[in-house]
């Protein structure tokens, strides 16, 4: 049964990141899901200072605005300031960074937070976390019940705006000449970004959110020309590292976040090479001289 | 105070080795990451940094000792082959260079990940220790590390210095830098292994996740204070070794501080403060000449709007009413008075009962812009060959930019023109 809490956890961030991974990597953004999923950090910490307990709700809140706040500074560092966009982007995450370990050391005797469990979380533990009612009914892992909401949330999400989000991250001259709000929908989407980030990153951590955002995109990317059947491949691909990635784990006796970044990126290497139409090593066929 | 002296007096050892190792360290990655920054790939640093953890691992598996040679050796490898698999996978597949640094970063990164808790979990005793590569460990350098982190400065600043000219030409124009017989590939991998280095020092002093800092925020802040590049690897130098300073600093008064997010917190506010109200490209001072530049337009157009009415009438010694201006051109009625009383202090225009009129210099000053503005309009006509009433909205913004110097050259090109295109006369 852990074994299966597990996966499910896995596979539920899989969802969520992949899907909007797939917009993050058409507009070129990768990097700024990588930066939020770190400067969520003092977010957590200020919302575990002023709630005193590892809640979901204060927790999700406080680091959904910092996640915000993040896309907002690296916005104006690079639009108003006119710094290069990746210093701005490189620049913002690490000083929200920096302010939350400080802020971890500052409070250390009240603040049961550790860096590295937002680095590498701990997906072992999910099982451990029941929702038990008080007549001593269980619901399941806590955790499960947090991906659920969030991943059905990122779902209506995509549903429901999904000409908009398509529009905006292909063509967002043409977007904004049928009246779409550009900056609107950019905001919501990082909004959305931050909220999966949070979700999960007391199960998953911060590289694991990262590896999903990326690997299952990207490899689905060289498989495919159709937005559509990317955006089903990278979650099918995902499912598949968390399924994979938990045994790899369990063989090697190793943490399972790393066990399935890994497994991302053997997914990439395999579609880097093996791709019908992309792939190097097959490549060659298709380009035969006329 | 008696903190601040005992620390700056250097007495005590290990406040000597952490404040120096911190120097040297923020120093030395601040010059080599101005060059990648300006290359525009100042995220490469992030995924090095991640990229380290997985050569320490195995270089521990594989030996099966801590040696800091054997770690450093495996960190380096793997630091460099990240960075190579970046580029493969940018050049040859149709992936962005952003999703392929999150890609190689996560991966990387998952590996180590992977490897380390692995290893933590084989029971080995002799591992403890590993992931001071995770988080840092600047307050507790030691005369060793010191030693490292001094050769690596000294190599890294010697580096620079003697492939400077080409590392120069490497940032700001490859294809040029190509085309002389430069070896550019070699030169991308000497900068490649200068970046791994400084990472692979750094990394044990501020962290996996603040590495990045170490690079790219003091260079992106010195980028603001200058346009050369020895003054830019300098000022970056400076902020970088001071930040470093400041931040061994913070952790000897307040013990329980650590110092690596303090000299990246101290260096990004540098940063910031530098992004607001650095001369020339800082946002406040760009707000400031957008400002000025938006008032002197307004006044040109007022006087030459007064100018032009007095044309019409034929007469400059008559004030004009301010709904007369208004009727021949529509500016908001309270940016035109602002602008009128203005130029009143500056003693281009004169207030008198029944309105405004222009002084001497006033009327030259309208005249000239009166000019330009139709002598633009008769270059255009002439040399670009467009239609007389398309010329007019182009005219008017560059009636303000127009120096003496152009002035004159447009007068020689058109022979000293009398009309321009609407018949009107080019006051002299």
């Amino acid at each position: 049964m852990n074994a299966f809490w597990i996966i499910l956890t896995g596979s539920l961030v899989a969802t969520c990141c992949s899907l909007l991974g797939c917009y993050l990597i058409l507009r070129r953004m990768a990097m700024v899901g990588d930066a939020i999923s770190h400067a969520v950090l003092p977010g957590i910490v200020i919302a575990f200072l002023l709630s005193g307990s590892r809640d979901t709700v204060p927790m999700l809140i406080g680091a959904g605005l910092l996640g915000v706040l993040t896309t907002f500074l690296i916005e104006f560092f690079h639009r108003y300031a006119r710094v290069q966009a990746d210093a701005a982007i490189g620049v913002t995450f690490t000083s929200l960074f920096a302010i939350g370990i400080i802020l971890i050391s500052v409070f250390a005797g009240q603040v049961d937070l550790d860096q590295d469990c937002v680095l590498y979380g701990e997906i072992a533990y999910v099982p451990l976390d029941l929702w038990l009612t008080d007549n001593g009914l269980s619901y399941g892992p806590r955790t499960i019940w947090t991906l659920g909401v969030v991943t059905l949330l990122i779902l209506s999400f995509i549903v429901i705006g999904y000409k908009e989000l398509f529009l905006t991250a292909f063509d967002p001259a043409y977007a904004a000449a049928i009246g779409i709000s550009t900056s609107l929908w950019y905001y919501l989407l990082m909004t959305a970004v931050s909220l999966t980030t949070v979700a999960s990153f007391e199960s998953v951590g911060a590289i694991l959110v990262v590896a999903f955002i990326v690997g299952p995109p990207a490899t689905a990317y060289l498989l495919t020309d159709n937005f559509k059947t990317m955006l089903i491949l990278s979650v099918i691909l995902g499912v598949i590292a968390s399924f994979s990635g938990y045994y790899l784990a369990v063989w090697l006796d190793g943490s399972i976040a790393g066990a399935i970044a890994t497994v991302t990126g053997v997914e990439f290497i395999l579609a880097l090479c093996f791709s019908p139409q992309r792939g190097l090593l097959l490549k060659r066929r298709t380009l035969q001289p006329v | 105070m008696n903190e601040f002296l005992e620390f700056f007096s250097f007495a005590d050892a290990n406040v000597r080795f952490v404040t120096i190792g911190s120097i040297l360290l923020a120093s030395s990655s601040a010059v080599v990451g101005c060059f990648s920054l300006l290359r525009k790939r100042a995220l490469v640093g992030d995924a090095v940094a991640h990229a380290v953890l997985p050569g320490v691992c195995l270089a521990f598996i594989l030996s099966g000792t801590k040696n800091p040679f054997i770690l450093l050796l495996g960190a380096f490898i793997t630091g460099w082959f990240s960075l190579v698999v970046i580029d493969f996978i940018t050049a040859r597949t149709r992936i962005k260079e952003d999703t392929a640094i999150g890609l190689v970063l996560s991966v990387f990164f998952g590996i180590g990940i992977l490897l380390l808790t692995s290893i933590q979990h084989s029971g080995n005793a002799a591992q403890s220790g590993l992931d001071k590569f995770l988080f840092g460990k600047a307050a507790s350098l030691v005369g060793e590390d010191l030693i490292v982190f001094s050769v690596v400065a000294v190599l890294l600043l010697v580096a620079t210095i003697v492939f400077y000219k080409e590392l120069m030409l490497l940032c700001f124009d490859q294809a040029y830098a190509r085309t002389i017989g430069f070896p550019v590939r070699a030169l991308e991998l000497l900068l490649t292994t200068l970046t791994v280095f400084a990472v692979v020092v750094g990394i044990q002093a501020v962290g996996v996740v603040l590495m990045a800092a170490m690079l790219i925020t003091p260079a992106a802040a010195a980028r603001f204070w200058t346009e050369k590049l020895p003054v830019m690897l300098l000022i970056a130098a400076v902020m970088g070794a001071f930040s470093g300073l400041a931040g061994a600093f913070v952790s000897y008064t307040a013990p329980s501080m650590p110092t690596g997010p303090w000299i990246v917190l101290i260096i990004s506010l540098i940063a910031i403060l530098s992004f607001a109200f650095a001369p020339g490209r800082g946002w406040v001072s760009r707000i400031i000449r957008q400002r000025r530049n938006r008032s002197r337009i307004l006044d040109e157009n007022i006087l030459k709007l007064l100018y032009q009415v007095g044309e019409l009438k034929e007469n400059f010694t008559d004030a004009q009413s301010i709904t007369e201006l208004m009727q021949r051109r529509h500016l908001p009625q309270n940016s035109i008075l602002k602008g009128l009383k203005k130029l009143q202090c500056e003693g281009f225009v004169s207030k008198q009962q029944n309105g405004w009129l222009l002084t001497e210099e006033g009327r030259i000053r309208g005249r000239r812009v009166v000019r330009l503005h139709r002598l633009w309009e008769l270059y255009l006509t002439q040399y670009l060959e467009l239609p007389s009433d398309h010329v007019h909205e182009d005219a008017e913004t560059i009636e303000h930019i127009i120096t003496p110097e152009l002035e004159e050259k447009l007068m020689e090109e058109l022979n000293y023109p009398a009309l321009d295109p609407h018949q009107s006369k080019i006051p002299l």
